[in-house]
């Protein structure tokens, strides 16, 4: 089914969003107002957004260390997205995980895990408890290359197999765990043909043509509302950043390949298709880069003018429910 | 009326709240099948939905149980041998754990994760393992480690109420200690101290079977009129010092009983509070009777002194009194 001009826009709409939130992250952490380590999604877009905007806000979602992308591609607010890679108190984990758990829980996440491949089970329960409810809910559970060598991804997808769950592991193959080439650790050219030891369906997509990841995932999805279980989707992607940002090591990629890919940057690749289709004008264009500028921009600001949190505020949140306090441990 | 035992308990607390509440559900290896006897009849009862076998994917099991918590079922993750929850070890400690505090309280993971510890039956080192005090160095999990039928059932349905991951480590050696428990409901809350035994010369705290054990030895040293406390913490993260810390202000002495191994064992966390906050109280050293840090041996008269007895209690009481 063709999309909707309306629909085409926002995916660019979107998709911008994260590319100018990521390059605003690089500005910020350059300037040494971000702590930690940023893991950026530039490049990544396309299948980003393709994939969240097949599911509706209600359905689950887990992400990764490399997760900015997801909750603006699931409509998270953005502004305390960046504020919470401030570290400040108005950030939507109130400072306590940054960049690399960067969930919105009111947009239908359940978490953005740092360990490689271990939102692949909790996908699977999260699916689990949908099933149980007789609700047609799914999970979109994002992963890497590399987490598909993980043990989780065995455990995780064999279980929601079993249980027919409505879940759709969604693999985002950019091609390298970190600096490994995935063509030296993985076993099979395409990480999609490891569905069929689950009895599930593999589908590989081209990650960087959002048109082409929705209407595969909304079969994948369909599939899963309707009770026939996960699949798993591979999406040919590729970071055009270091594994995390400033970490200077270029060695394990060409500059060929990168400019290979540079040439089908999803950005430009999606604007000249919508401008030539006659769905977007070049002014309208135009008017969702600026929109999206200025709501990057308050996010910005918002960050920054936001207060950090108090030191004593690192008790709250261990329990929901705190057990009575006592003299020691 | 009959007495119920502490594996009857535990079938009874889950079959309570499993009626209470559908959206309390069962997952783990063979649960469906009873392996061991706390699950009779709970297919027919409650259907496979809700009582579901798994692979042996421990991993998977504590990762779809924490995924299922967080989208608001309430469920009791079997891990059967206390062991086996070292292959989940990731998913307990970085997303069970976890969950809450990252996300800034986004979300609970009400979530209960059950496991025997099965020791001196000649299991050997990979099945015999007491591993609380592991889990009770990472912030976040709720431990429990009750020592009666009484204690395992109320604690257990409170476990499964509350909004945050517990862990139960339940000991095999108290399974078929019985006693009469209430017609009616009840619940015993986390985080509560039990002053099991009352006394005035000597401190024991015993944790999980060492308790029952902890009181044989009050039985004996009675009779050599010595006045023995018992106090049973119960819930071992996080714990109730204040009544562990009365006891002694009372007393004097502390003798501290617990079947893990020696190195950073509960016996130690609670050796170092009762170091730091009542040492003007204590009139002796602090004596722990824990397991030797050495793998537990296969065979019968290697493994059996091992862990603590009540033998080896009453020796430590009277070392303290000397």
């Amino acid at each position: 089914m063709a999309l909707s001009p309306e629909v085409l826009a926002e995916m660019y709409r979107r998709m911008l969003r994260i590319r100018l939130f990521e390059e605003s992250a690089q500005a910020l952490k350059t300037e040494g107002v971000i702590p930690g380590s940023i893991h950026l999604s530039i490049g990544q877009e396309a299948e980003i957004v393709g994939a969240c905007m097949a599911v509706e806000r209600r359905d689950y979602m887990l992400g990764n260390h490399r997760s900015h992308g997801h909750p603006i591609g699931k409509g998270a607010a953005l502004a305390p997205l960046m504020a919470e890679l401030l570290g400040r108190r108005t950030g939507v984990n109130q400072g306590k995980g940054g960049s690399m758990h960067l969930a919105d829980f009111s947009v239908g996440s359940l978490g953005e895990s740092s360990i490689v491949g271990s939102g692949i089970p909790v996908a699977a329960g999260a699916a689990l408890a949908a099933q149980l409810r007789g609700e047609d809910r799914v999970c979109l559970c994002f992963f890497g290359d590399g987490a598909s060598n993980e043990g989780m991804f065995h455990e995780g997808l064999n279980l929601a197999a079993i249980w027919h769950l409505p879940v759709i592991y969604l693999c985002e193959n950019n091609g390298y765990g970190a600096t490994t080439s995935a063509r030296e650790v993985v076993a099979v050219t395409d990480i999609a043909d490891r569905a069929a030891g689950y009895g599930i369906p593999g589908e590989i997509v081209d990650g960087q043509d959002v048109v082409a990841v929705h209407e595969v995932v909304t079969r994948a999805v369909e599939r899963a509302r309707r009770g026939e279980g996960p699949t798993l989707v591979e999406a040919k992607t590729y970071r055009y950043d270091n594994h995390a940002f400033g970490l200077h090591i270029e060695n394990y990629r060409t500059t060929e390949e990168r400019e290979q890919w540079l040439r089908r940057d999803p950005i430009p690749l999606l604007r000249d298709r919508l401008v030539a289709d006659g769905v977007l004008s070049d002014d309208a264009a135009k008017t969702v880069e600026d929109e999206a500028r200025a709501e990057v921009a308050a996010a910005v600001d918002f960050a920054r003018t936001s207060p950090f949190p108090e030191p004593a505020e690192a008790f709250d949140h261990l329990f929901t429910v705190p057990l009575p306090a006592r003299t020691a441990g | 009326m009959a007495k119920t035992t502490y594996l009857m308990a535990i079938g009874e607390a889950m079959r309570e709240e499993m009626e209470r509440d559908p959206s309390v559900f069962i997952l783990g290896e063979d649960v469906a099948n009873n392996l061991y006897g706390s699950t009779s009849n709970f297919v027919e009862d409650f259907g496979k939905e809700r009582v579901r076998n798994t692979p042996i994917s421990e991993g998977a099991i504590a990762g779809a149980a924490t995924g299922a918590a967080m989208a608001g079922m309430r469920p009791i993750a079997d891990f059967n041998i206390a062991p086996f929850m070292y292959v989940a070890m990731d998913q307990i400690v970085s997303m069970t754990a976890k969950s809450t505090y990252i996300y800034g309280g986004q979300t609970k993971v009400p979530v209960v994760m059950r496991a025997v510890m099965l020791y001196g039956n000649g299991n050997a080192a990979q099945h015999s393992d007491r591993p609380y005090p592991t889990f009770m160095t990472v912030p976040g999990l709720k431990i429990i480690a009750p020592s009666s039928a009484y204690d395992v059932k109320g604690m257990l349905k409170s476990a499964i109420r509350d909004d945050d991951p517990v862990l139960c480590f339940e000991d095999g050696n108290c399974w078929f200690t019985a006693e009469d428990l209430p017609d009616e409901e009840y619940l015993v809350p986390l985080g509560v101290a039990d002053v099991k035994r009352e006394g005035t010369d000597v401190t024991v705290v015993g944790i999980a079977g060492a308790v029952p054990q902890a009181l044989a030895a009050a039985e004996l040293l009675a009779e050599e009129g010595v006045s023995v406390e018992v106090v049973d913490p119960r819930t071992l993260a996080p714990m109730d010092t204040d009544t562990i810390l009365a006891s002694v202000e009372k007393t004097g002495r502390l003798v501290v009983a617990d079947p893990a191994h020696e190195v950073c064992s509960a016996a130690s966390q609670i050796a170092a509070v009762v170091a730091e906050h009542g040492f003007w109280h204590l009139q002796a050293p602090i004596v722990r009777v824990t397991t030797p840090q050495i793998h537990i041996p296969f065979a019968p008269p290697l493994e059996a002194p091992l862990f603590p007895s009540s033998e080896r209690i009453a020796a430590a009481v009277r070392s303290v009194l000397e």
